[in-house]
């Protein structure tokens, strides 16, 4: 054999690196078992399911969660949520632990006793709102902590809508409940007591009802989509039969030589296994059996997340300016925490720039004033040396033209005093002369 | 039946009803793995060691295939980490792998800073996590996950102990991620010194306080085989891909003038343990440890750095509200206070600059001022002379005039007197 060449699929080379290339493995590396190793920790962990049921008293919601579990989950010494007189609606939970072929599973019951039994039930649906909220409030703070532990799943993964067989269509009560819910849990609305209707009332009622549902844009449970078509298959079959009419029952009755659970009438007995009588095993397939896992998936990613993300939405923008655009609701209220300073510190340096023009502004303003000052005292002070030196100037001037005059007048008397010397000399002479 | 954390959580008040019929939801595994299996998984693993002791050919042997990447030369600047992703499958299984070469590890003359770049490198993914679990819209379930789920730690085979770079590393990394110390190349070292060698490495590790990998046994399943391979580490490895023909089966292996050295034989070296133990048994373990242990503990290091307590000083817990609306304050507090604190700096300064102004305005006043003292002394002796000179021209004038008066007289008599003389010269 020649050495190992690696086979590049034609997808990798379209995808490149960002990708990852894609690599055919020669030999037995091992990672195939991965799918053990995680079927082996999920067991050893155990699983969890919270299943709520909501309907008016004495629709069967008790006997039907018994006949899914088959269990007494509500039993003589456990009374089912009729049995006790309720004024207002309240919320209880029975949590359960159940184990089969080795899985252990912690089931817990939500029960809403009193719920749409009072003549006025406007906001019945408030305290099963407040529960749900209240779970998602716990998983979100303990989700928050800055010391995790393991924790504990308690959000309601499922609601069991019981809807009363009354062959015409749904209440206002239903689907003020159910458009109220839909975003906060997955919604699987049933027919309750299926066995009061024929199979043509009952297809008459289910199309009413789905019709209703799509007219008030009700979200239901909505099967994912998977490659396999046989599943896609089953998945149709099961979509067409929505809702799923069910009969629950706690007695054992033999038929045929079988023993089956279903309910005795004088006309025969309605077998709750049985798909032709009532749609039971498709719920109790779809719910327990194939789509548990899915239902707390969607919990988790859309139902939780819807929650989370307008609780911090809440949080982050609330007193900062609202026109967020849908990207900002991407950050987390620390990265938006991070942006906002950002932006102070761009805002404080463009304010310690503008304040700084301004200073430098007015600073040179007022040097510009001072040296115009003394530009001006200095010429003040050159006129006025020059007004001085021309005033000496003067005086010397006015000096020289004294001291000339008075040296020519000086030498004039001078001359003159000779000469008058002189004639009085020669006046002399004269005069002694004649005398003689 | 064994107790499961489910049920060991729920404690007392829970009972346990028992079931009267199959109800189903003993399939609940299978459906969490189908789902995982139609995810797909992603795995990391980070290679520590120094250049040229076979990490890419692990690797390759490992993953019975050729990964890219030429062999790197010795003589890189630092400690550069090269990551590389490819999509296997296997069966049904499709694994996103990613391999982390550390490139230049050791290579360097001063060494104290190499592991600086790897552990900048496993808290950037523990970032990148982190930022993504903060977020307001967060894609959790489809997001792909960078943080290194195993590092494996190369070891040289000197055959005598741990090189000071390799403890330091270690040390740095335990906290971080999940180390699986290995000998490299053993192939250069005999079996008797190979079994001396492993007891010093491991005495050496536990002296120092370095926290390896234990491969987990609390799951009965796999306790047995675990623990005995907790007692082979460090797994001594040899890789190879070229094949060469033993019998008539192609192996891997080395061909040597002596002998061949045979990957997958257990007696020549632990290849196949370590395959075992990373891919087959325990691969899940590594990925789960990585997220409930390192990245709890970074992430917790980092809130706190951050600022955020689980409780307020009266212990009564704070819920996200609370938490996050007392950091926005504390915050907004901060900026407003910075804001403050500029303004304020520049009230200063404009006080400063005026002063200093005026002072300079005060002195050029001042120096005016004497120099129009000076100029008004100058003047006041100007007069003085002035007058001193109009006083002597008034006194010269006054003498002339007096002068010309005596002589206008002298004049007139002397003219007189000529007049008589010579009116007498005529009698």
């Amino acid at each position: 054999m020649s050495a190992s060449s690696d086979v590049l699929t034609g997808a990798a080379e379209a995808n490149g690196g960002a990708m990852g290339l894609q690599k055919n493995l020669e030999g037995y590396v091992g990672f195939a078992n991965l799918p053990n190793q995680v079927y082996r920790k999920s067991v050893k962990r155990g699983f969890e399911f919270t299943l709520m049921v909501v309907g008016e008293s004495g629709l069967g919601k008790s006997t039907l969660i018994n006949s899914l579990f088959l269990t007494d989950l509500y039993s003589p010494e456990y009374p089912g949520p009729s049995q006790r007189i309720k004024k207002t609606v309240q919320v209880e939970q029975s949590k359960v632990l159940i184990k089969e072929g080795g899985v252990h599973l912690l089931l817990t019951i939500v029960d809403t006793p009193g719920f749409g039994d009072a003549v006025d039930n406007s906001n019945c649906w408030q305290p099963v709102t407040d529960h749900i909220d209240s779970k998602f409030e716990d998983f979100l703070n303990a989700e928050s902590r800055v010391n995790r532990r393991l924790m504990p799943d308690s959000r309601v993964h499922c609601c069991l809508y019981f809807i009363a067989p009354s062959g015409h269509g749904l209440k206002p009560l239903d689907i003020e409940f159910m458009k109220r819910l839909h975003e906060k849990v997955n919604i699987i609305p049933l027919i309750a007591k299926a066995d009061t209707m024929t199979p043509e009332e009952c297809q008459q009622f289910k199309k009413q009802i789905m019709k209703e549902i799509h007219e008030h844009k009700i979200k239901i449970y909505d099967f994912p989509e998977t490659d396999d078509e046989e599943e896609m298959k089953m998945i149709r079959r099961i979509k067409d039969r929505l809702p799923l009419a069910v009969v629950g029952s706690n007695t054992i009755i033999e038929v045929n030589g079988k023993r089956v659970r279903g309910r005795q009438y004088p006309w025969g007995v309605a077998e709750v296994e049985n798909g032709d009588h009532c749609d039971f095993t498709i719920l109790r397939n779809m719910l327990i059996r194939t789509h548990m896992q899915d239902l707390k998936d969607v919990t988790n990613n859309v139902h939780y997340e819807n929650y989370r993300s307008r609780k911090l939405a809440a949080v982050t923008y609330n007193g900062v300016d609202n026109n967020n655009s849908k990207n900002q609701l991407t950050k987390s209220p620390l990265a938006q925490m991070e942006e906002e300073r950002r932006e102070h510190v761009a805002k404080m340096k463009k304010m310690e720039q503008e304040m700084e023009q301004v200073f430098e502004m007015k600073v040179k303003e007022k040097l510009q004033k001072l040296k115009d000052s003394e530009v001006e005292l200095q010429k003040r002070h050159e006129q006025m040396k020059k007004n001085l030196e021309a005033q000496y100037k003067e005086l010397e001037e006015k000096r020289r033209q004294y001291e000339e005059e008075k040296s020519t007048w000086e030498l004039q008397q001078r001359i003159l005093e000779q000469q008058k010397l002189e004639l009085s000399r020669t006046m002399e002479k004269g005069k002694k002369k004649k005398i003689f | 039946m064994a107790s499961t954390e489910i049920a060991r959580q729920a404690g007392e008040g829970v009972r346990a009803v028992p079931l009267a019929g199959h109800v189903g939801f003993d399939s609940m595994p299978d459906q969490l793995v189908n789902k995982s299996v139609n995810r797909g998984f992603c795995f990391n693993i980070l290679c520590v060691g120094e250049t040229g002791l076979g990490k890419s050919t692990l690797m390759d042997t490992l993953f019975n295939t050729k990964f890219e990447g030429e062999p790197t030369q010795h003589n890189q600047p630092g400690v550069t980490l090269k990551s590389n992703t490819y999509e296997l499958q296997e069966s049904n299984v499709r694994l996103k792998l990613t391999v982390v070469n550390t490139v230049g590890f050791g290579d360097q003359i001063n060494k104290e800073d190499s592991y600086k770049s790897i552990v900048e490198f496993i808290d950037t993914q523990f970032e990148a996590y982190l930022q993504e679990e903060l977020k307001i819209k967060r894609t959790l379930h489809s997001y792909h996950d960078t943080r290194i789920h195993a590092c494996l730690y190369f070891i040289a085979p000197t055959g005598h102990s741990l090189k000071s770079l390799d403890l330091v590393t270690m040390k740095k990394l335990d906290s971080k991620v999940n180390i699986i110390p290995i000998i490299a190349k053993s192939d250069a070292i005999s079996k008797s010194e190979l079994a001396k060698f492993k007891i010093k490495i491991t005495s050496e590790l536990v002296s120092n306080g370095v926290q390896i990998y234990q491969f987990p046994t609390d799951d009965e399943s796999v306790a047995e085989i675990n623990s005995t391979m907790n007692s082979h580490l460090p797994f001594a490895v040899v890789g190879s891909t070229e094949e060469v023909k033993i019998g008539n089966k192609m192996v891997k292996a080395r061909q040597y003038p002596w002998g061949t050295v045979q990957v997958e034989n257990e007696n020549h070296c632990d290849f196949v343990k370590l395959r075992e133990m990373l891919i087959r048994v325990n691969m899940e373990d590594l990925r789960e440890q990585t997220h409930t242990r390192h990245y709890e503990l970074y992430r917790r290091c980092k809130l706190e750095e951050m600022g955020f307590k689980d409780t307020d000083p009266d212990s009564k817990p704070f819920s996200l509200q609370e938490t996050y609306e007392a950091k926005r304050n504390e915050f907004m507090g901060e900026l407003q206070k910075k804001e403050e604190e500029m303004r304020q700096m520049f009230v200063q300064r404009v006080k400063e600059k005026e002063a200093e102004l005026k002072e300079a305005e005060k002195e050029l006043h001042e120096k005016f001022d004497r120099l129009k003292k000076l100029h008004q002394d100058e003047k006041k002796k100007l007069e003085e002379k002035k007058k001193s000179l109009d006083d002597e021209v008034n006194t010269f004038k006054q003498k002339k005039t007096a002068a010309e008066l005596l002589q206008n007289q002298a004049q007139q008599a002397g003219g007189s007197t000529t007049l008589k003389r010579d009116k007498e010269r005529k009698n």
